[in-house]
């Protein structure tokens, strides 16, 4: 007896990727993930655009993590420039990172993961037989957004972001009226802890390399040292020997492997590695959800997703109570102290670590760019995942196999038109 | 039509971030009733379930490859109304940037030797490939010009996309010009829509909605030089988003013997 799973385009996740399997004599014969997105060549164009564009242009190469992209193509730039951005930029760039992370999260616990526990192709009909639940999202996205869109213009595609800091300010107004409407989002942040709780997550587990950023003064989403959960630890300059990346004919993304066959970025990598300076609510509700370092059930990445919406929540409080009692100054962008060089910039986005790096020339234009994106680092050990899980639910109907095959590559949260204008091999 | 007299809309994506179908999701926030005049039957990035019986069809993205182009034309063939959704869709938007570059270098600069495993060409709108009945520009696409154009869709009215430059929508705003402020900008040749969202936000217009019907072009070029920008750097603003438009002008130009 035979069985092919093939699922053409698997909806609910960002861009095009297909799932291959094929069970012969209940034997797996066949397990691929396909990536079939376009190939997008952001690299190959930056070369040649000013680096004041950079952050404009790459941007563009993701509508979820925009602001994350942003962000670190300025860190780039600013370390080839030898630009230190003052104290209030990193402020409101951690306030308007923490809108795209709870903006992403809340988009894929509610809208992608979800309708997968309540038996619906969608969130659309969860809007009649759940409105609850589906306002609460709607609610929360709209005030992620509204962070975003108060610091740098909105958060697809962010625009007052600039080399060396801000071209717009939001006024103490503003930012006192987010305050209180964060604070009163926690009753929607319980909420989301709770409907995560009560959810079935599928029973797997799977070790594998866990790899994060990490910071001695704060859970890292922005710069930081390359952590790794086996006991690797590098300055981000050296990411190269984690990433490793490597071509197959399948996927027009690269794959990644470093110590193991296979390793993993994302929330649950950070979960894993920094669990240990979230905010205080943000350690109760992974009590709630039962989630003890270190987590190696895929399935769960969306539930330390939960736990970061509950720190991003609080941090975001205590960021606008730093920039309120320090006063909002508008200030000129710091000027580049030298023209040329190279510079690395890494951020924690929604997915996992991603890099920046740039190569500067003396007229202020790029000569070479590498991306290193979250969700290339992930499709080795999403394979290594399916190659483990397969085994385990071959009992099953196709279609109950399907499912759970589409479960655990929505529980990557992958973000496949990110994946495909991967990197240059070589240094220019 | 479906039975409940709602139409049928589907969204379909190619060449793109997805951040305008994201800003689709986001126009829900506050304008939850469009729901309810409308039947989504495809959305691969928010839902399962999909028809293939839809009256209007909203696409995202630009064409990057040949394979692409009967996914396209099996759309047109279905759907009585096309329309382009954003840049990326409306003028080929950042991805024709790779045009600046021969297409064979730009392939092996990041596949390397294995730059032959995947298929991809010149960046194009979608009107290169198929007839496109509206666009709704930007990028991303401005969510309270999307609602606008649903409703006039549904209302069988052409959907209002202004026709003159952000300067107007920008002076609207009382912001002060960004000429004055020691910077530069391409608002009086961008078409407006926007409510001149970046020099709102400090920043300058990169005419990612593309241009009016009738720039002044070299009146826009005369003011940037006079605001120090080198003819590299001129050119540098004009490509950001409509490297295919400059391009087909020039090919144009040079057809006609000017």
């Amino acid at each position: 007896m035979s069985t092919r799973i093939d699922v053409h385009h698997v909806t609910r996740v960002e861009g095009h990727g297909n799932i291959v399997v094929g069970i012969a004599n209940g034997k797996l014969e066949e397990c691929r993930f396909d990536v079939v997105e376009t190939p997008r060549f952001f690299e190959a164009m930056l070369r040649g655009r000013p680096y004041q564009e950079a952050s404009h242009i790459t941007s563009r190469i993701c509508g979820i993590c925009a602001t994350g992209h942003a962000t670190t193509s300025l860190r780039a730039c600013e370390k080839a420039l030898g630009i230190l951005p003052s104290d209030q930029t990193v402020l409101l760039r951690k306030l308007s990172f923490h809108g795209e992370i709870l903006d992403s999260h809340v988009l894929h616990v509610y809208m992608l993961v979800a309708p997968d526990f309540l038996g619906v192709g969608s969130v659309i009909p969860l809007a009649s037989s759940h409105p609850e639940v589906v306002l609460r999202a709607l609610r929360m996205k709209k005030l992620a957004g509204d962070l975003c869109a108060a610091v740098s213009g909105r958060h697809t595609h962010p625009i007052a972001m600039t080399v060396g800091g801000f071209t717009h300010f939001p006024k103490p107004g503003e930012l006192e009226s987010l305050r209180k409407r964060l604070e009163d989002c926690r009753a929607d942040v319980d909420a989301t802890i709770e409907l995560c709780a009560s959810l079935p997550w599928p029973q797997f587990e799977r070790d594998t390399e866990y790899v994060s950023l990490t910071r001695p003064d704060e859970y890292a989403f922005i710069d930081g040292e390359i952590v790794t959960s086996d006991g690797t630890r590098l300055p981000i300059e050296d990411y190269r020997q984690v990433t490793n990346e490597y071509l197959v004919q399948h996927s027009s993304a690269k794959f990644t492997r470093h110590q193991r066959e296979s390793l993993m970025v994302g929330a649950l990598a950070r979960f894993n590695n920094n669990h240990a300076q979230l905010h205080p609510r943000a350690k109760a509700a992974a009590v709630a959800l039962g989630l003890t370092p270190k987590v190696t059930n895929t399935f769960l990445n969306t539930a330390a997703q939960a736990v970061e919406i509950v720190h991003c929540v609080e941090d975001a409080i205590q960021v606008i109570d730093q920039l309120l009692e320090r006063g909002i100054t508008p200030e000129e962008p710091v000027p580049p102290t030298k023209m040329g060089g190279e510079g690395v910039g890494a951020c924690e986005v929604p997915r996992g670590i991603l890099i920046h790096h740039y190569w500067i020339g003396e007229d202020g234009k790029l000569t070479g760019a590498n991306c290193i994106i979250p969700t290339n680092q992930n499709i080795a050990n999403l394979e290594g995942d399916m190659r483990t899980l397969v085994p385990q639910i071959l009992h099953k109907p196709a279609e109950k196999i399907r499912l759970d095959l589409e479960m655990l590559v929505r529980a990557y949260d992958p973000c496949i038109s990110c994946s495909v204008h991967v990197a240059k091999l070589e240094r220019p | 039509m479906s039975q409940n007299q709602k139409p049928k809309i589907a969204f379909f994506d190619f060449t793109s971030c997805e951040g305008c179908q994201l800003t689709v999701v986001d126009s829900l926030q506050t304008h939850p009733e469009l729901l309810q005049v409308v039947e989504i039957v495809q959305f691969r990035e928010a839902m399962t379930e999909r028809g293939e019986d839809y009256l209007v069809a909203f696409i995202e993205g630009s064409c990057t490859r040949e394979s692409d182009e009967a996914r396209l034309k099996a759309i047109r063939q279905q759907a009585a109304v096309v329309v382009a959704l954003g840049t990326c869709a409306h003028l080929g938007g950042v991805n024709s940037l790779k045009a600046l570059h021969p297409l064979d270098e730009v392939r092996r600069y990041v596949y390397a030797d294995r730059a032959d495993w995947y298929e991809t060409y010149d960046a194009r709108p979608i009107e290169a490939v198929i007839p496109v009945d509206f666009a709704i520009p930007g990028c991303p696409i401005d969510r309270n010009e999307f609602v606008a154009c649903v409703k006039a869709l549904l209302l069988g009215k052409k959907p209002p996309i202004p026709d003159y430059p952000v300067c107007v929508e920008c002076k609207l705003k009382e912001n002060t010009c960004l000429f004055t402020r020691g910077k530069v900008c391409l608002g009086p040749v961008t078409r407006a829509g926007c409510d001149a969202i970046c020099p709102t936000y400090g920043q300058s217009c990169e005419a990612c909605r593309g241009f009016i019907t009738n720039p002044n072009d070299s009146s826009m070029r005369d003011v940037l030089a006079q605001h120090g920008l080198s003819v590299d750097q001129v050119t540098s603003m004009y490509t950001m988003f409509t490297t295919y438009q400059v391009r087909e002008k020039l090919m144009q130009a040079e057809a006609s013997g000017r």
